[in-house]
């Protein structure tokens, strides 16, 4: 009884969903503000809705309800609790409610916070956000169904994939999601300002928090997933150029790009196509992502859920929203005068765009490189693999200039900079720079010039932003003037160093011993010495395992003790490594257990990672920037300072006062002019 | 001979007597090096995903050992590659040779970053010969105009 109610929330969810839909874009086109009312209280709705279904899943999860498909399929009465509810999400199913399940959390949010938000911009937002879940409520109900009963039920689960059952896999999927899904506020105010014809600086306000949250979550969602991979695999890799992967980090490369030309657009109210566009494109890719892991046109070691029916409807559906809103774009953007002040060939503005080219470039080619294998293959025209060799060749070249950006982007002026000024500003920047590329990697041990070339890409980029804090320290009268969206900015760009130094120091310094190894024999790597002290059978509670134990010591005095293991589940054959891992600020000590030979001596392979804690601890400064920035007090107040402009517009409320008619003059120049 | 047992006495002391330093599990570590660079490339045919370097599979760990002979029998990088595309086929590289069929996935990133510079350039030449842009006294009149008429459109 229980599944059928929450499969029964899940259409009535809907039912709303197309309501919601339908009802509040045709009152905003007909101007129809009855029906257009009916936005807010359809999104809390489906929020409840989703809600109870989501909540009756997990039931089923929790209370071992094998008479469900989808739990018979993903868990089992020995899972422990806590990954009992992430099973929710380990599958094909649950991963769709997720989605559904944040998206009205979204949908829920943007009716809070855009009270600012004039009613018809609101109204179309929320119904373009409304067709979209809609769309994927429908997928779940008639291709996907997570409440699916099985007669007879089996009496046992198949148990989650071992891979999952790990706490960055139990938040991965849920990150992932807000940042993925949360661009569809972006997207849906970009569709609501296309067919409003407001696209102007107060559409970038409003977009911006809400695209800056979205990113700081998809790039903890995406740095969750490489720490995963990382401990998880066993091989002590932390990017893989996977096809999944990729998904992911697309939309964040687009995010990335997304975030900066609002900043131009609101600023200084140019670039409007192209930021449209962007966010348009942004979430496109979302939804693609979403395509190519759902549709089991990949297959790979994230992908767990295939099902080659359900592809055509996601395409389908892709199709739709890409098609439909490209062609809105196609049709009302000729009519979007460029306006906004000119600006030289050498100012913020034009930094900013060459930033984004390069973005989108890499973009183009991460795209690229995962979609040609799978062209090929359908064209046949024989069968190809793309993987990290060809990444690393062709993306470094394209990020290394958008790093080098990031130094200067932030000193130039808007409208125009003169190079010798910023020479001046920034000599010293570049001399710190090339002085600790020469300099670290020989304190380091070695010198190469790929080394060199990251360290100084890093340092840069730190010697920049504190360029940049000590003049705007200089042009405030006190630290608390500083608006955090600047901190945020410098924050973001400190842990993009971060990040690029943690992948060239481990890149280039990492060392690995693999060696055979009977209880009280030792091995050095890098200073440290690991003594094996044996293997010990021990049991968890859905596997057994073989666990060794390595003492570390430097110098004689112990580090750490390490415990690598190797996994064998009672629903699986083939054993999983678990690897051991001690993590420290300059450097990470990983072990794994191999395989135990005739003899009885053991495999051990022992790693020293310098530094790879940056790369996720740099993503951690990003996503906190972004919302430290989007936290910025100018977002709320502003909201109410751009309100009679708006109405003035948009033809509702008050008559605008006479400092206002300039103000609107300049947007109805800039702003579409479609009769 | 006092001197003799005290000496090995602590010399048990420090460790014991049958502990050793571990031995490499591969006979050559610098030729495993050289392996393990070249498996890095090769794709594991049976595997998701995984290069025969990362992978514990029967067949990884078979394509290894040929590496291993091969390099051994003093073959260079090139006639081993040549050697695994003869019998796999392209799909074995994760690296894919440049041919016809790979032109665009080669040449792609290239031309994306061209056309997005030269229309980039485009717009900045656009962005700097129009000057700032003032509203023409026509148009502020029409603004003026239109707000009007809306302002009184709201109040009947």
């Amino acid at each position: 009884m229980v599944p059928e109610l929450g499969q029964f929330a899940l259409a009535l969810a809907f039912v709303i969903a197309l309501t919601q839909g339908i009802l509040p874009l045709a009152g905003a086109t007909t101007g129809n503000p009855a029906w257009m009312r009916v936005a807010r209280p359809a999104a809390h709705g489906q929020l409840v809705f989703v809600a109870i279904a989501f909540g009756l899943l997990t039931y089923a999860f929790v209370s071992n309800d094998f008479t469900v498909e989808y739990v018979a399929n993903n868990s089992n009465p020995r899972l422990p609790l806590g990954y009992r509810i992430a099973g929710v999400w380990g599958g094909h199913e649950g991963s769709l409610l997720l989605w559904v399940l944040i998206l009205s959390l979204w949908m829920a949010a943007v009716t809070i916070f855009s009270r600012g938000l004039p009613d018809e911009m609101l109204a179309r937002a929320l119904g373009v956000m409304g067709l979209i879940a809609a769309g994927f409520l429908a997928f779940m109900l008639f291709t996907s169904n997570p409440f699916g009963r099985l007669f007879p039920a089996p009496p046992d689960g198949r148990d989650l994939n071992p891979l999952l059952q790990d706490p960055g896999m139990v938040l991965h999927p849920p990150m992932l999601y807000m940042g993925y899904v949360g661009f569809s506020v972006a997207f849906a105010l970009a569709i609501a300002a296309l067919a409003s014809g407001r696209l102007d600086a107060a559409w970038a306000r409003w977009s911006r928090p809400w695209t800056t949250v979205a990113w700081a979550f998809l790039t903890l969602g995406n740095a969750l997933g490489s720490w995963w991979a990382y401990y998880e695999l066993g091989w002590g890799g932390w990017w893989f150029w996977d096809p999944v992967e990729n998904s992911s980090f697309m939309p964040w490369l687009l995010g990335t790009a997304l975030i900066h030309s609002l900043a131009v657009t609101e600023k200084r109210g140019t670039f409007r196509n192209w930021t449209v566009l962007l966010a348009i494109v942004t979430f496109s890719f979302s939804l693609l992502g979403t395509f190519l892991v759902r549709s089991g046109v990949l297959t790979s070691v994230h992908a767990f859920a295939s099902d080659p029916a359900r592809g055509v409807f996601i395409l389908a559906f892709l199709a739709v929203v890409v098609g439909g809103s490209l062609a809105l774009y196609a049709w009302r953007a000729p009519n979007i005068r460029q306006r906004g002040g000119g600006f030289s060939l050498l100012s913020r503005e034009s930094l900013l765009l060459t930033n984004n080219v390069l973005l989108a470039t890499a973009t183009g080619t991460v795209l690229l490189g995962t979609l040609y294998p799978l062209a090929l293959e359908v064209l046949g025209l024989g069968k190809v693999s793309v993987g990290s060799p060809y990444f690393d060749t062709v993306f470094v070249p394209l990020v290394a200039p958008a790093l080098f950006l990031i130094g200067v982007g932030p000193i130039a002026r808007w409208k125009n900079a003169s190079l010798p000024e910023l020479a001046v500003r920034l000599r010293w920047a570049l001399a710190v720079s090339l002085a600790s590329a020469l300099a670290l990697p020989f304190a380091l041990g070695r010198w190469s010039p790929a080394a060199g070339f990251g360290v100084a890409l890093a340092a840069w980029i730190v010697a920049t932003s504190v360029v940049s804090v000590r003049d705007r320290l200089r042009h405030e009268k006190s630290v608390t003037d500083v608006p955090r969206a600047f901190w945020g900015l410098v924050l973001a760009h400190v842990g993009v160093a971060a990040l690029v130094a943690g992948i060239t120091l481990v890149k280039g310094y990492e060392a690995q011993k693999e060696v055979r190894m009977d209880p009280g024999d030792t091995v050095e790597l890098g200073g440290y010495v690991f003594r094996f002290d044996g293997v010990a059978g021990v049991a968890g509670p859905n596997y057994m395992a073989e666990r060794a134990t390595l003492l570390v010591t430097r110098n004689g005095k112990a580090v750490t003790t390490l415990q690598p293991s190797k996994r064998r589940y009672l629903s699986r054959e083939k054993p999983m490594t678990e690897a051991a891992i001690d993590s420290g600020f300059t450097r990470d000590l990983y072990a794994t257990l191999g395989d135990r030979l005739e003899s009885g001596t053991w495999i051990v392979r022992v790693q020293v990672k310098p530094f790879v804690g940056w790369i996720w601890g740099g993503a951690l400064l990003m996503a906190l920037g972004g919302l430290l920035a989007a936290s910025d007090r100018r977002y709320r107040i502003a909201v109410r300072s751009i309100r009679p402009e708006a109405q003035a517009e948009g033809g509702r409320g008050p008559a605008a006062a006479p400092a206002g008619a300039a103000q609107a003059a300049v947007s109805l120049k800039g702003g579409i002019e479609h009769g | 001979m006092a001197k003799t047992i005290l000496l090995a006495a602590l010399l048990l002391l420090g460790v014991s007597a049958w502990a050793k330093v571990a031995a490499p599990a591969a006979a050559d570590p610098l030729l495993e090096q050289h392996v393990m660079a070249i498996a890095g490339e090769l794709r594991c045919l049976v595997c998701q995903n995984q290069t025969v370097a990362e992978s514990d599979s029967d067949l990884a760990k078979d394509l290894r050992d040929q590496v291993r002979e091969k390099l051994k029998a003093g073959q260079s990088d090139r006639e081993i590659i040549d050697y695994m595309i003869a019998r796999y086929g392209d799909f074995v590289l994760w690296r894919p040779p440049f041919k016809s069929t790979t032109l665009l996935l080669w040449l792609g990133p290239g031309l994306l970053l061209i056309v997005g510079l030269v229309a980039l350039f485009r717009r900045l030449s656009n962005a700097r010969d129009a000057a700032e842009t003032e509203l023409s006294a026509a148009e502020r009149a029409r603004a003026a105009r239109l707000l009007e008429l809306r302002g009184e459109t709201e109040e009947t």
